[in-house]
């Protein structure tokens, strides 16, 4: 199962790494990591998106909250929550197809942040599938290059 | 007044209570040996290896329950601390460590001796600090003192740079911690307890198993008020020797590959488990689908990550032992006068008399059984004992018979050869009117022999008993059982010029190297060589008399095994109890 852990640490240095070994003691890879700070700048956020069994998932999760730099971890991936990524796409496009490039952009509510003569760069956000999705729909065109944030989440509600 | 950092941090060692450190100087920490040298309060006791210096403060917490306390240089002598760290963090053991660095503005360049330190350490220390500005350095100190001793113990390491030493700030030693992101569980729900009380007066067959959480804690005394009380018997795993008095009727010994016959027995039988203060760790359960196959599960831990990490149980209750059995204890019936665990009682007392560690030991032979007994006899088991690893510590486990809590000092997470002699120094540093006395064997004392010289010099009396069977016995033991005799790379006697197939100890067999009591003489410790049975017993009084370091060289029958045995990942029930098994 793939799961959403999203952790308050401490804003100082070595921090990411305590975060990342207990992971990878286990030969658990991280899929998506998006670090950065909250409203308190002494804090910041870590969201974690790893594969792997439920039970070592928390058995992980309960090791972090023993880190002293570590204030909170949460497994929010059963939680009702909005997640975001940022995509920057650099797509081929040239005069007789950059208004059909520029078409879908619009319904997936992006925005084109560049114009060359044979490239456009779009930026879009949203959850992973809406991301895949855009990606799919832009492949014919030949996509140059490619470059996706981790994942950030918040669950929803006043919680 | 402003005053250096080396200063600070000798001021604050003071403040901590530290009356002994353990260390080896080089050029990072010149500033603080500087500090030290004037400093009456502190001794510094100097170990002839970084290694031996974390293990010595790693015994000394052991047997004092105060933190232990060494210091090392960068680099080299930071890595030289690494296995003590490691063996400290699995068992749990409060240790602050100091290491020099380089200077701040040449961290990350490879500069001269410089290493990694706070990320070399990271997974085997319970938190560590690079300091980066001497401003921070007091309360940095205060907070190692405060996590190393306070909920689940474990080693802490500052990492101090040679130019923070040197700087100067206002010393202003905290009185407490802020620490948002440390907060230990130390009350346990009281809902819990209250459903471990009912299933307390439920069982027919409970069985207590104890770790080094009852040790830690200090609960000793609530552990044996909770077995009279609710008429339980005990088994404690090898941290847990001494946390419940193994002369005891209750007393099970200890569980699992090399545990009793009738822990084992009583654990597969058990319909109720009280484990506390303990980790199930895989030398304790063997093959996890079949332990305590017929028992609910009651787990006291103040680690929440240690709840249904290798067994699932039914009533987890997070907190600090002696808290949650104060509280429990009230609770429970008492059942001392009823009868209602007398069967249970009687077929364990039928188990215990057929027990092989219950034999006597044959005539004329050097047994390490006969050994340890002797040791336990002469000193009333109220010696302090370490081990070192392998053999000799699964016959000091279950030979030596632990009557109080930080008696036994023995590596037993992490299972580090070398351990137990310098261990030994630290204890007999902060016990300096017991007698110590370190279980060795032939390969595990070469490891860390070197420490002969402190020992010597800084005239820590303690008792080195060799069980010399001219083997690294423990993988020679598996070899024997496991794979034919083929003795590959266990023989320390054995010469290039040996027959290749060689496959056991002869007439023509070359000398044992070293000549362990030619080794302690040159040491200026006193050696004596016991080969015979009738020749233990003066030879431990000689030792135990003797105001020098004493290494005793027990010649002990060669392929002498360590039984009962679980074989690994075996279920705990079946067990090989001896040679013709």
């Amino acid at each position: 199962m793939r799961h959403t852990v999203s952790i308050l640490v401490a804003n100082r240095s070595g921090v990411l790494v305590r975060v990342a070994s207990l992971f990878s003691r286990r030969g658990y890879n991280i899929e998506s990591l998006s670090v950065g700070t909250t409203d308190d700048p002494d804090v910041s956020r870590i969201t974690v998106v790893v594969e792997g069994d439920e039970g070592i998932v928390e058995q992980v999760t309960k090791q972090l909250n023993k880190l002293v730099d570590i204030y909170k971890v949460s497994n929010i991936s059963d939680d009702p929550s909005i997640d975001r990524n940022l995509a920057l796409i650099k797509v081929k496009a040239s005069l007789n197809n950059r208004s059909e490039i520029m078409q879908i952009v619009d319904v997936f509510r992006g925005k084109v942040v560049d114009v060359a003569s044979e490239s456009l760069v779009i930026e879009i956000t949203g959850d992973e599938e809406k991301i895949s999705a855009i990606e799919e729909l832009l492949r014919p065109f030949g996509i140059l290059e490619m470059v996706r944030t981790g994942k950030i989440a918040m669950v929803r509600g006043d919680k | 007044m402003k005053i250096t950092g080396a200063e600070i941090f000798v001021k604050s060692l003071l403040e901590e209570d530290v009356d002994k450190i353990f260390g080896y100087p080089g050029g990072a920490v010149i500033p603080i040996y500087d500090v030290l040298y004037d400093e009456q309060n502190i001794e510094h006791i100097l170990t002839r290896h970084e290694q031996g210096a974390v293990h010595a403060a790693d015994g000394y917490a052991r047997s004092t329950g105060k933190p232990g306390v060494c210091i090392a240089t960068s680099g080299p002598g930071a890595t030289n601390l690494v296995t003590g760290l490691a063996t400290a963090y699995m068992d749990s053991i409060p240790i602050v460590a100091i290491t020099g660095q380089v200077p701040t503005n040449m961290l990350g360049t490879d500069a001269f001796q410089e290493a990694d330190t706070t990320g070399i350490t990271l997974p085997i220390t319970k938190h560590n600090y690079l300091v980066q500005d001497v401003e921070d350095l007091a309360r940095i100190i205060k907070e190692a003192f405060h996590i190393a001793t306070t909920g689940r113990p474990g080693p802490v390491l500052i990492d101090l740079p040679k130019d923070i030493q040197i700087e100067e700030a206002e010393f202003d030693y905290p009185d407490k911690v802020d620490l948002p992101g440390y907060k230990p569980h130390y009350s346990g729900h009281y809902k819990q307890i209250e459903l471990a009380t009912q299933k307390i007066e439920e069982a027919e067959k409970p069985v207590i198993y104890a770790g080094g959480g009852v040790i830690a804690s200090g609960a000793a005394e609530e552990l044996r008020e909770l077995a009279y009380k609710a008429q339980i018997p005990v088994t404690t795993s090898l941290m847990g020797l001494g946390s419940f008095p193994e002369s005891d009727e209750l007393s099970l010994g200890m569980p699992g590959m090399h545990g009793t016959e009738y822990a084992n027995y009583a654990l597969s039988e058990a319909d109720l488990l009280i484990a506390i203060g303990t980790r199930f760790d895989d030398r304790v359960t063997g093959k996890l689908d079949t332990f305590v196959p017929e028992a609910e599960i009651v787990h006291i831990d103040i680690d929440p990550a240690e709840v249904s990490k290798r067994v699932v149980v039914d009533v987890p209750i997070v907190g600090d032992v002696k808290q949650v059995l104060s509280k429990l204890n009230p609770m429970v019936e008492d059942m001392v006068d009823q009868k209602r665990h007398d069967d249970w009682m009687d077929k364990i007392r039928t188990w215990k008399q057929e027990s092989v560690l219950n034999q006597d030991f044959p005539e004329g032979i050097l047994t390490p059984g006969e050994v340890i007994s002797q040791i336990c006899e002469l000193t009333n088991g109220e010696a302090l004992i370490t081990t070192e690893v392998g053999q000799n510590q699964m016959w000091a486990a279950q030979y030596y018979q632990y009557s109080k809590p930080r008696s036994f000092m023995s590596s037993g997470g992490l299972g580090t050869m070398g351990y137990g002699f310098p261990a030994a120094l630290g204890v007999q540093a902060g016990n300096l009117e017991e007698t110590v006395f370190c279980i060795a064997g032939d390969g595990s004392f070469q490891m860390n022999l070197q420490e002969l010289a402190t020992a010597v010099s800084c005239e820590l009396p303690v008792n080195i008993a060799i069980l010399n069977n001219h083997y690294l016995g423990m993988v020679r033991q598996w070899q024997g059982l496991f794979y034919e005799k083929r003795y590959s790379a266990t023989c320390l006697r054995k010469r290039k010029s040996c027959p290749d197939d060689c496959c056991e100890p002869g007439e023509d067999c070359p000398e044992m190297t070293p000549d362990f009591v030619k080794l302690a003489e040159s040491f200026g410790a006193l050696g004596i060589r016991v080969t015979k049975p009738e020749e233990i017993k003066p030879a431990l009084e000689k030792a135990i008399a003797s105001p020098k370091p004493v290494v005793l060289d027990f010649i002990i029958v060669e392929e002498e095994n360590v039984f009962p045995m679980v074989p690994a990942g075996g279920a705990i029930d079946n067990m090989i109890l001896g040679e013709d098994n």
